[in-house]
């Protein structure tokens, strides 16, 4: 059995450094190309009809007009008489054309007869939504009434936070071509290894029959891993249309619309605690919505959940509009928004700075000791002794608060296989049916490779993004840096193992007594006995070496390659001024736990990014929806609100990287650091203003609200 | 997009004479920063599409007698860049400032910014510019309008778009509006209109005319102040505009407009009679930000934009007079 675990952190001359990503500069300077930046010789472009009604159903559909139109080479109905709508923004009809012009003037050409049915697209008032509340049934354990009876303080409080949207910059969609037996599909997918099947399936043809390629991802976040409509119906108008290339991508709107969202997130909390702070019961009733399906309870209490009393209620809420897809660590920031907010209320009432309720109450965590050290540290970055204050303490009309959020995720690797060759040039190439969705997968293959093989990262070439190369799981659940670095760490070690057995006879040296390191092969420890890299490979000759690595998710943790369970605290610092209700971002502290991380940079990158999706969140994103039409209003990138540069302030990130972490193995990061921000921010702006503001983002409405309807500001 | 004719003039009366009589026949290219997404939206399908941006003439920044000559294609960062323009009317260079984006700095002009579109959701939805539903029933009263007017008696609920319509007003300014057979000289206060119907424009223009230039007079102590969501490029939630003609430290006149409160911008005569005669404080400049909006009468969801309004007013007062916010 070779030995495949990491080399041991002192060792390490690639794995553990930073490095740029690979791709920066092509994608900096636009030479990177995105699948809705490709345009094929003969391409078409189709483009959807959109449900203008938010619920309906189709009595009749005339498409002769559109078909008959130049240029227009096939139409498809989606919807037929009958079938009936549940948002605005579903899909009707698509029309394929020379031009996107064209096409889309064809759409306006198809007649559809809706017969109207009544909408409900607004959930923030659970007393308005009638019949589409569905109650999920309550769960009690231990006697939270007793609990709360005999609690010290009690808070009573109610927070929300709304649906939002992914907004990919790269909108879902593909290029796809149907010739013969063989479709072609270049997508924007995080699972290039399974949409191939997925597509297949929806096509009624062999699974074998869909090669499917992409070299970047302009975003998902968890909302681009099925082949969707584009794919299936671009395929088929492909087809219809004599086998040329189609491109179908959604535009700002409807990807706004129906390109995913995250589900909201309400609750009416209760909480008590001992008048040391401890909390011994909490209730809840909560809803969420993240379109016609409901939305399920947010994990809460969230981090502490050995929580002795509670009552837990829920209600999911169907609504009319687009379906909520996974959305960076689905649930937990409205869980950790939902909790932590209320603790912080619950430390206002105490009069307890809430770092050291929260320090307290981490006892009730999976992972105590973590959190405690990881609330010092963030304490010290944010300096939040100096900065804390009580509610209340700030008067002026621009006051400085503080807050703090609370992560947690699991994070193991994913079901991945790798193939990684040695050829007699002594270059690597690594082929690994992966994606890179932004985060750095590329870079960090690079650099496992390069470590095993004691070569530099420009020896290496890897291959991704392509459903020919070995399998490797979908990009979801923070799961495919575990995944992928397992998988060519052992691929790579399999190989190496090849080479030394043709280089052990000449250097007279058993197979197992070798090593690779800087550039050379050699008698382990014995630099005067052995050969360069080079000259190992030539040895080749005409061969070269391919062999394969696999990552098990079941075996994975007692290899010790990858395992789960990432934490994480992350602090905010705003200032609002009183007299507009705008909050603005001074500081954010994000201090995360993980494993083995192989390239801090990129990492890092993660948690700055992760911070200002946050920043978003809190500050100014939300979906607006339109009760009269049933349409989302803000679908543009004018009022659908994300930070700018000037909106961000200042991001300290602190990755706990220790020796102690380094030995659990590799942790997926990508969406721990995406979830306790939001918390931050809302506590902060709680703790500057001296009064909650219930719902998030803090919009100057929102603020100004919560400041009138504070008795001391009356 | 429906397919157009696309026109490229160098003089004013070849563009003159391309315009039609009514609306919908030619729309009129500077920036294109509003056209474009209006004609890939369908909310704008002209026939014919005039670039007037190889017109030299409806260039430039002159001076005229003690104010200055702006061409109506002046981008805004020439105008934010201008010498004259930051020394005489500093109201004028921040609210191109205000426009946070480069790329809409370098290719927006000032004459497009006092034509574009108002930006409310009902009419780039397609509900038309009053945002009505198919009965005429105002969609802006009955569904999401915390963007929308907090001033005026309707039916337009939208609140005009432009950065530079508030200071231009404040400071006395006219716009030339040239036909193919003359021209008129209007002041900006008469430029926008609140529309009655969703025939009507927003401004003054008709279909035949272009915004050739603005001419300004000398301007005493003026500002801008925005109130802004976000740092980064957003639409203002309310802005006003301030020009305090002095008498020492006492002002003897003093003109102030709010931006983004109602379909045109809004003149708030109560705040100017406040200021007259007096000398400018934090106090004094909060009483006239009550008085600018003691008359607002907001819609459902945006009273918070009363407050905003009001804090615009007593900022641009207190920036206009050097005293710190």
């Amino acid at each position: 059995m070779p030995e495949y675990s990491w080399p041991p952190m002192n060792k390490r001359a690639v794995m553990g450094k930073s490095f740029d990503r690979l791709d920066g500069p092509q994608k900096a300077s636009g030479r990177a190309k995105y699948s809705s930046d490709l345009n094929k010789p003969g391409q078409l472009f189709g483009v959807f009809l959109h449900s203008p009604h938010a619920h309906a159903k189709v009595k009749s559909i005339d498409i002769s007009a559109a078909k008959a139109m130049e240029g227009v080479t096939a139409v498809r109905i989606i919807a037929g008489p009958g079938a009936e709508l549940q948002w605005a923004g579903a899909e009707v009809a698509i029309v394929s054309a020379v031009r996107e012009e064209i096409a889309k003037d064809a759409i306006r050409a198809i007649k559809v007869d809706y017969e109207i049915l009544p909408h409900v697209v607004q959930e923030q008032d659970l007393s308005k939504v009638g019949s589409r509340a569905k109650a999920a049934g309550e769960q009690v354990t231990g006697d939270p009434d007793k609990a709360f009876k005999e609690a010290a303080a009690v808070i009573d409080g109610q927070y929300g936070c709304p649906v939002i949207t992914h907004c990919c910059l790269e909108p879902h969609g593909n290029v796809v071509q149907w010739t013969g037996g063989t479709v072609n599909l270049w997508p924007s997918t995080q699972a290039v290894s399974s949409i191939g099947g997925d597509l297949a399936k929806q096509l009624e043809i062999p699974a074998t029959d869909v090669k499917v390629q992409m070299d970047h991802v302009g975003g998902g976040f968890g909302s681009k891993f099925p082949s969707d409509r584009w794919g299936s119906e671009g395929a088929k108008l492909s087809k219809e249309s004599g086998g040329r290339p189609v491109k179908v991508y959604l535009d700002r709107s409807n990807e706004l619309t129906i390109g995913g969202v995250r589900p909201s997130a309400f609750a009416k909390i209760k909480v008590g605690a001992n008048a040391d702070g401890k909390i011994i019961a909490w209730q809840s009733e909560s809803w969420a919505s993240g379109g016609v399906g409901g939305g399920g309870m947010p994990p809460i209490p969230y981090v502490m959940t050995k929580i002795e009393n509670f009552r837990l209620n829920h209600t999911a809420v169907s609504l009319n509009a687009g379906p909520a897809r996974a959305w960076r660590a689905p649930n937990h920031p409205q869980a950790s928004f939902l909790t932590c907010s209320a603790l912080e209320d619950l430390a206002a009432k105490l009069n307890m700075d809430p770092w050291d309720l929260f320090h307290k109450n981490v006892e009730m965590s999976a992972r105590p000791e973590v959190y405690r050290k990881q609330l010092v540290k963030a304490a010290e970055l944010m300096d939040w002794k100096k900065k804390w204050h009580p509610r209340g303490a700030e008067t002026g009309n621009i006051r400085r608060g503080v807050g703090l959020g609370m992560a947690t995720w699991g994070g193991a690797g994913h079901a991945s296989k790798c193939k990684v060759s040695i050829n007699a040039d002594g270059t690597i190439e690594v082929e690994i049916g992966s994606q890179d969705i932004g985060t750095g997968t590329r870079t960090c293959i690079t650099q496992v490779a390069a470590e095993t093989f004691g070569l530099p990262m420009s020896a290496v070439r890897v291959k991704l993004g392509d459903n020919a190369f070995p399998a490797s799981g979908p990009s979801g659940g923070s799961t495919t840096i575990g995944g992928v670095s397992s998988s060519t760490r052992k691929a790579a070690v399999n190989a190496l193992e090849k080479l030394f057995e043709r280089v052990s006879p000449g250097l007279g040296v058993p197979a197992d007594q070798l090593e690779a390191v800087d550039n050379k092969i050699q008698q382990k420890g014995n630099p005067a006995k052995g050969l360069t890299w080079k000259q190992a490979c030539q040895k080749l000759g005409v061969d070269r070496i391919s062999e394969m690595g696999e990552n098990v998710p079941a075996q994975a943790a007692k290899e010790g390659l990858n395992t789960l369970g990432a934490a994480g605290i992350q602090m905010a610092e705003v200032e609002v001024d009183v007299e507009t209700g705008i909050v603005r971002m001074r500081k954010m502290v994000a201090v995360q736990d993980c494993g083995l991380v192989v390239n801090p940079k990129t990492a890092a990158s993660q948690v700055y990014g992760a911070c200002i999706m946050s920043i978003c969140s809190g500050l100014m994103e939300e979906r607006v929806m339109d009760r009269v039409t049933g349409h989302v209003l803000n679908d543009d990138m004018e009022f659908y609100k994300l930070a700018g540069m000037g909106d961000i302030g200042e991001i300290v990130v602190h990755m706990d990287i220790t020796p102690e972490n380094d030995k659990r193995g590799i942790i997926g990061l990508g969406e721990p650091c995406a979830i306790g921000g939001l918390a931050a921010i809302a506590n902060a702006a709680a703790n500057a203003l001296g009064v909650r503001v219930p719902m998030v983002p803090l919009t100057p409405d929102r603020v100004l609200a919560a400041l009138s309807s504070d008795r001391r500001n009356a | 997009m429906q397919n157009f004719e696309y026109a490229n003039p160098t003089t004013l009366n070849d563009a003159l004479g391309l315009l039609g009589s009514a609306w919908g026949e030619a729309d009129v290219l500077a920036g294109g920063t509003d056209l474009l997404s209006l004609m890939k939206e369908y909310i704008h399908s002209p026939k014919r599409v005039v670039n007037i941006k190889n017109i030299k003439e409806l260039g430039g920044i002159s001076k005229v007698g003690s104010g200055l000559r702006i061409g109506a294609t002046v981008t805004l960062d020439e105008l934010s860049s201008n010498a004259m323009v930051k020394q005489m009317y500093p109201s004028l260079a921040q609210a191109a400032m205000e426009v946070s984006s480069p790329q809409l700095r370098n290719m927006g002009t000032v004459g497009g910014d006092l034509c574009q579109r108002p930006r409310c959701w009902y009419f780039r939805g397609g509900s038309g510019l009053l945002g009505q539903d198919e009965n005429g029933k105002s969609l802006v009263a009955t569904g999401e309008n915390k963007y929308h007017a907090i001033f005026g008696s309707g039916p337009a609920w939208f609140v005009s778009a432009s950065s530079f319509g508030p200071a231009l007003i404040a400071l006395g300014a006219k716009v030339t509006l040239q036909s193919a057979t003359g021209k008129r000289e209007i002041p900006v206060s008469e430029f926008f209109v609140s529309p009655k119907s969703n025939g009507e424009r927003e401004i003054a223009l008709k279909p035949n005319e272009i915004l050739t230039q603005i001419v300004i007079p000398a301007a005493g102590k003026n500002a801008n102040y925005e109130v802004r969501h976000r740092e980064a490029v957003d639409w203002p939630l309310t802005a006003a505009a301030v020009n305090l003609t002095m008498a020492g430290n006492v002002v003897k006149s003093a003109t102030v407009v709010m931006g983004h409160v109602a379909a045109t911008p809004w003149r708030a005569s109560q705040a100017e009679q406040m200021l007259t005669g007096k000398t400018i404080n934090v106090e004094l400049a909060d009483k006239a930000g009550e008085a600018a909006v003691a008359n607002a009468t907001p819609l459902s969801g945006n009273s918070y934009k009363v407050q905003l309004a009001k804090v615009a007013v007593k900022r641009a007062i207190l920036k206009a007079a050097g005293i710190s916010i």
